[in-house]
């Protein structure tokens, strides 16, 4: 009796043992299920926050989008190298200097690599830099206002396309020249391309405190395109790599001409050698014209300067500090990964992904193990530079990024898709196709010595059928993905704004606690600023107006004017008293040849009216700011030229 | 007793008294903190967003200290409080006057308490009842009379889109703690005199 009993017990225990493993497995499975559970994972519920900022570049819009992640989500678009008639933003009295440049006043801007600054290898959060393409500048954004705040014009550069990446701690934000051109700018003939045509490099220091950018320096190399860029980090910190197209020099029909040689080039740049060099009084300034544009918080006023000498250095003048390493053909993005070890060529024309050593490098060099030279600067050789290669893994590799867990993301235009790939072993692990013809991709911290792995995004060039039809002309389509697992999971698809060609994206926290709410008046200090209702008048200046205004909930001081004349030209300067949070007010005056204020708490903006039509004109608050935002309103009278109607003005009375 | 008496000394440099005000278009709640010798914002521009959203209903400006003759008079009765306790409180010590002194600093303590809340009431009502009669909005009441938008004396309260939640605050918490800590003292000093009027 006792042994059945026992022996049951025993029964009785692997059976609960079993049971409990098979619990195991169906629980394993219940969760697989629920992983599976998609909508679950990017569900932001209302009023909750999303984990991630992300910052994506508008391309054509010429301005940068704000975007939460994992919902998708856009919740602002900063403008940088546009006009921006929603805010006001480069129609503004105040922020048209922003937009000046050598070339006079240029009201659009090509948008491409947003990054954002960092300490010590990893991204703090402080600013975003952004580079247009078109007329050369950097701008520089502020991660607390979420406004632009200076833009550098970068001389010597035509299609600021390998831009804007920052070093580990920021010492530098580079920009790089797409295209080739003669420096200094000349009238030649074009057919002389080769040989005279230069490739301009340019190294922008940026203050530690402020943000400040200044040219340090430019490494005028030989006329190839220079495409993209990414800084060495960690073992590789102060060296920057960037691929390069075009070592034909051709200067006509490019697809074909600029696509006959079997590899083209990465140029590996010794940064910290350059400038040792220049700290030592190396390099010359050559005479040069480009802006400086800086908005100060607090007068709320931008100031343009023009600089007009840069510093140049060519680079067989400091040996050792540049080479070239031989990469399979015309490569896209050059990208480095967070140990800083592995350069990334991805030859877009190319069916394999090649991968350089850095250490390898640093060995050949050493050994001076060269294969030949290009206008002085030694050429490497291609096997004694090589990693890996991750044998054809797709068509038309054009960017990678890095998940700091030993993988790498490329995107594959051609054949659309994403595909994963093991650092050291080159293998490909997963791939998923994007909707449709990917170009960049990231993933947050994803230029850094460490990356906040979980999501990956790719922005697309092709959008067709993804969303309800709008015309020939759609919003670009971007999937996130969750890299958290082995496989990649396609969790979202949405629409960008604009054509993005890059993104920064870093986790909420940091800058959610530092973006600011309003702008203290008592900090105000710009020049036309009325900081009391006590303060608002109108004061005539030959055939300038100037109206200093004031407006709060629910009325603009003062709302009749009168004594203006046809043939005036005259200044809104309204200043938004309010300090709370959230209560902006706009203004506009009917028949302004120009766009709307919108004004934030605390803030003094000035908008140009120059009335053609005698009459009583009114004006109002374009933001609804509240329940009686529909009476926030006022007149003001147009006389003849000749008449002599006086200046007056007044609020909650009739006038005289 | 001293100890006591001197917790008063605590609302000089914390609030007396807090009225938080929360709506849908404000999550974080507007506050006033209540102090004897003034009124401040919980944040920086909380006062200033209070009175500009009041002149919606033509509530008056939140007074500043020198429009309100108690918040220079408050100060001084709350240290002439504080150091008669101390005084008491002392010569109770050195046995030089009886443990009854310490019940009767509590029950002046207490009038004057009472009275600090009937005067600090009696101005809530006229802020909150007497109106501008241009005021932009004007809600009245079933019986046709005025709405008054009085925050409540202590507790929670709904005007119109806003929640008005009105509490002691750690200046006056310190100053119930002491009150209450006199009258254990008082109830010591009766023990021991018992005792030795037993022994």
């Amino acid at each position: 009796m006792k042994r059945i009993l026992t022996s049951s017990i025993a029964t009785l225990i692997i059976l609960l043992g079993f049971t409990s493993c098979n619990n195991g497995n169906k629980s394993n499975s219940k969760s697989g299920a629920l992983a599976n559970n998609i909508a679950e994972k990017v569900y932001i519920a209302p009023g909750e926050y999303d984990s991630h900022y992300a910052f994506i570049s508008g391309g054509y819009s010429g301005n940068l989008t704000v975007y939460g992640l994992p919902s998708g989500r856009m919740f602002k678009e900063i403008p940088v190298f546009s006009q921006f008639p929603t805010s006001g933003y480069g129609y503004s009295e105040e922020t048209k200097p922003m937009l000046n440049t050598s070339h006079g006043f240029i009201p659009w801007g090509d948008s491409h690599h947003p990054d954002i600054s960092q300490s010590k290898g990893e991204i703090d959060g402080r600013w975003v830099f952004i580079n247009e393409n078109n007329t050369p500048r950097i701008a520089r954004i502020s991660l607390t206002t979420f406004e632009t705040e200076e833009i550098i014009e970068v001389p010597n550069s035509a299609g600021n396309h390998s831009s804007s990446f920052v070093t580990e701690n920021t010492e530098y934000v580079v920009a790089g020249t797409r295209f080739s051109v003669p420096i200094p700018q000349r009238d030649m003939p074009i057919k002389d391309y080769k040989g005279n045509f230069q490739g301009a490099l340019s190294f922008i220091s940026v203050a530690p405190e402020t943000g400040n950018m200044d040219i340090k320096f430019q490494v005028l190399m030989p006329g190839f395109n220079y495409d993209l860029s990414h800084p060495g980090r960690g073992k590789s910190h102060g060296w920057f790599f960037f691929t390069t197209y075009n070592t034909e020099e051709a200067s006509t029909l490019l697809e074909v001409n600029a696509s006959q040689n079997d590899k083209d080039f990465i140029a590996a740049i010794n940064w910290k050698k350059i400038e040792e060099y220049v700290n030592n009084g190396g390099g010359k300034m050559m005479p040069a014209n480009y802006t400086h544009n800086v908005y100060d918080e607090h007068t709320h006023t931008a100031k343009s300067t023009m600089n007009k000498e840069v510093r140049v250095v060519n680079p067989i003048d400091v040996p050792g500090a540049v080479y070239f390493i031989p990469t399979p053909k015309s490569p896209h993005g050059c990208d480095v990964d967070p140990s800083g070890e592995y350069i990334v060529g991805n030859g877009k024309l190319s069916a394999n992904l090649t991968v350089h050593s850095f250490t390898k490098m640093l060995d050949a060099i050493e050994k001076e193990k060269f294969a030949g030279e290009a206008y002085g600067i030694p050429i490497l050789n291609f096997e004694d530079v090589l990693a890996g290669v991750v044998e054809q893994p797709g068509l038309g590799p054009l960017h990678t990024e890095f998940d700091g867990q030993g993988n790498a993301y490329t995107t594959f235009f051609i054949s659309s898709e994403v595909v994963k790939w093991k650092i050291g072993t080159w293998e490909v692990i997963d791939r998923k196709p994007t909707y449709y013809s990917v170009g960049h991709l990231t993933i947050p911290g994803g230029n850094s010595g460490k990356p906040q792995g979980k999501y990956m995004f790719a922005m697309n060039k092709i959008t067709k059928d993804r969303y309800l039809p709008t015309g020939p002309e759609m919003e670009h389509s971007a999937q996130l993905y969750d890299i958290s697992g082995e496989k990649m999971e396609l969790l979202l698809d949405f629409p960008t704004h604009g054509e993005p060609h890059y993104a920064a994206a870093m986790e909420a926290s940091l800058i959610k606690e530092q973006s600011q709410k309003i702008y203290k008046l008592a900090d105000n200090k710009h020049p036309y600023a009325a900081k009391s209702d006590a303060e608002t008048k109108v004061v005539r200046d030959g055939n300038e107006v100037h109206i200093y205004m004031t407006t709060i909930r629910s009325h603009f001081s003062p709302d009749n004017i009168e004594g203006v004349k046809v043939g005036d030209k005259v200044f809104f300067h309204v200043t938004n008293l309010e300090q709370d949070f959230d209560v902006p007010h706009g203004f506009a005056v009917l028949g302004q040849n120009n766009s709307e204020l919108l004004i934030m708490p605390g803030q003094t903006k000035s908008s140009v009216w120059e009335p053609k039509q005698v009459g009583v004109w009114p004006f109002y608050c374009t933001d609804f700011c509240s329940a009686l935002h529909q009476e926030m309103q006022g007149y003001i009278r147009v006389s003849a030229a000749d008449s002599d109607v006086p200046i007056k003005w007044s609020l909650g009375e009739d006038i005289e | 007793m001293i100890i006591g008496s001197l917790l008063l000394l605590g609302l000089f440099k914390f609030p007396l008294w807090n009225i938080m005000l929360g709506a849908p278009q404000y999550p974080d709640p507007l506050g006033m903190n209540i102090y004897i010798d003034g009124i401040k914002g919980v944040s920086e521009f909380d006062l200033q967003n209070i009175d500009g959203l009041n002149h919606y209903i033509g509530m008056k400006t939140i007074p500043k200290a020198e429009e309100m003759w108690e918040f220079s008079v408050f100060p001084k009765v709350i240290l002439g409080m504080a150091l008669l306790g101390v005084i008491i409180g002392s010569l109770g010590y050195l046995n030089k006057v009886s443990y009854k002194y310490f019940l009767g600093w509590f029950v002046l303590m207490s009038i004057l308490g009472i009275l600090g809340m009937y005067d600090f009431n009696n101005w809530l009502a006229d802020y909150g009842g007497n109106l501008d009669p241009h005021a932009i909005i004007k809600v009245t009441n079933p019986d046709g009379t005025p709405m008054s938008y009085k925050p409540p004396l202590i507790g929670f309260k709904k005007l119109l889109n806003f929640d008005v939640t009105s509490l002691p605050n750690t200046g006056g918490y310190l100053m119930f703690i002491g009150m209450s800590l006199t009258l254990v003292a008082f109830w010591l000093g009766r023990k021991i005199s018992l005792k030795k009027t037993t022994s």
